[in-house]
């Protein structure tokens, strides 16, 4: 199933990869373990939604210092991986020096249009950004992800309004991401992260 | 439009492009696009060459842009300090003339120094937002104001990361230090560091103590900012207990 293993550690099943190691994760029969705490598209996958990265071609906007985006790159066939902070990015280049297939782009990803020159159609969008219009960023990188492909969008409920209601929230981007996917998906990743869920979609054209 | 691998070679090329294409997203297939134009011989080669490029252009840019923030934070930490002096001076010397004379012309003076206060609070608050993006766990444990200071006394992050926490503590003490270095005075515990509520608010006896701790915080919160990036609030709980460990011995 998508190029990911699954691994039992103390009667839990955790998604593992083959690939050089990058942190302290754990690693368990030569297989490095994604940590459901520690990484999202970890706590997605527990959850039962699959990923399809084998031999995948993916975007991943908001990649942060590199570890889930190592996981990716384990995997799929090419990976590239925007981040906009500049602390974080001098950590993802490090991670990336180390994966042949993850291509790492200082860039705004409310901005495409400067990085399109260098990357190609996609067959999966993964987004983490922490800022205001999650939606919005999704939106204007739609164009890149290839009919059929899939979009994970991570929603941070705190980031775009301490007061309204987490699912209002989740609710508010799945609708606003359908003018350009179609929504499959609204997961919720508690217990392993608060206020956080991913929506899973679907280009068509 | 040009591919950017048709522009020149490697991290150069992928530079310009970033830098100058302009593009609507589309599901191109580029490495194929890379072989049918006969600069590459298979994808492989194209994704090789896409990494090496990608990986020091990243690096260089980033390079490029934290020294451009740094730049800006030390700028205006710089120019706070001047507001700061001239509001002060400017304040007491309209006083003293009031005191002296019944009708003095200070309308105009006064107009100027409420202008110098608007500009200090803008400059304030773009260090508030700043100095955060630029050393997260330091603005996290001493604020952004006193965070630029000693970034600007160091003479940037990286130099500040490198040095121990002696001198840290001792930072903006320079005059101090170098009397005591002479033999005319004892030893400086603290320099700018002082103004941390953690140090100026412990009880003099212990305030060298507290003046230790926090520069030896604050030296790991550099060293985390420089080289790792993450916010780790755990810090500041270090700190707090330490504090209150150094504060107790006090009253005992």
């Amino acid at each position: 199933m998508s190029g990911i293993n699954w691994v039992d550690i103390d009667g839990e099943r955790y998604p593992a990869t083959e690939g050089k190691r990058v942190r302290d994760e754990r690693v368990v029969d030569g297989k490095r373990v994604w940590h459901p705490r520690r990484s999202k598209a970890s706590a997605l996958l527990v959850k039962g939604v699959d990923i399809p990265l084998e031999d995948a071609r993916v975007l991943y906007l908001g990649a942060g210092a590199g570890t889930t985006p190592s996981y990716f790159a384990d995997v799929a066939r090419a990976v590239y991986a925007v981040e906009f902070a500049p602390s974080p990015v001098s950590r993802l280049v490090d991670v990336a020096e180390t994966r042949d297939r993850l291509f790492p782009f200082f860039a705004d990803a409310r901005e495409p249009s400067k990085y399109a020159s260098v990357v190609e159609g996609v067959d999966i969008l993964y987004q983490d950004v922490a800022t205001r219009g999650q939606a919005d960023v999704a939106l204007k990188n739609a164009d890149f992800v290839r009919d059929g492909g899939h979009a994970y969008v991570v929603v941070k409920a705190r980031s775009e309004d301490v007061t309204a209601e987490p699912e209002d929230k989740y609710e508010e981007v799945a609708k606003a991401l359908e003018e350009e996917y179609d929504v499959e998906d609204v997961v919720d990743l508690s217990p392993f992260y608060d206020d956080h869920a991913v929506v899973v979609a679907r280009r068509q054209r | 439009m040009k591919e950017w691998f048709e522009r020149g070679e490697g991290a150069d090329a992928l530079k310009a492009s970033l830098e100058e294409d302009v593009r609507e997203p589309e599901p191109r297939d580029i490495p194929a696009l890379a072989v049918e134009s006969g600069v590459f011989d298979t994808q492989d080669e194209y994704y090789d060459t896409l990494h090496e490029a990608t990986v020091e252009g990243a690096r260089r840019r980033v390079e490029d842009a934290v020294d451009v923030a740094e730049r800006d934070v030390i700028n205006a930490v710089r120019t706070l300090e001047t507001l700061n002096e001239q509001i002060n001076e400017l304040d007491e010397r309209v006083r003293d003339w009031e005191e002296e004379t019944e009708r003095v012309p200070v309308a105009e003076v006064n107009e100027a120094c409420d202008a110098l206060e608007e500009a200090r609070d803008e400059t304030r608050g773009f260090i508030e937002e700043r100095a955060p993006e630029l050393a997260p766990n330091m603005s996290n444990l001493a604020g952004s104001v006193l965070t630029a200071r000693l970034i600007a006394l160091a003479g940037g992050l990286d130099k500040l990361a490198r040095m121990p926490s002696s001198t840290v503590q001792v930072l903006g003490a320079e005059d101090a230090l170098f009397a005591h270095l002479r033999g005319n005075a004892p030893s400086p515990k603290h320099g700018v560091i002082y103004v941390h509520p953690y140090v100026r608010g412990t009880q003099k006896e212990e305030r060298g103590s507290a003046a230790r701790a926090v520069a030896g915080k604050l030296t790991i919160a550099a060293r985390v900012d420089r080289y790792a990036g993450d916010l780790r609030p755990e810090l500041a709980d270090e700190l707090d207990e330490k504090i209150e460990r150094i504060r107790g011995r006090g009253q005992e």
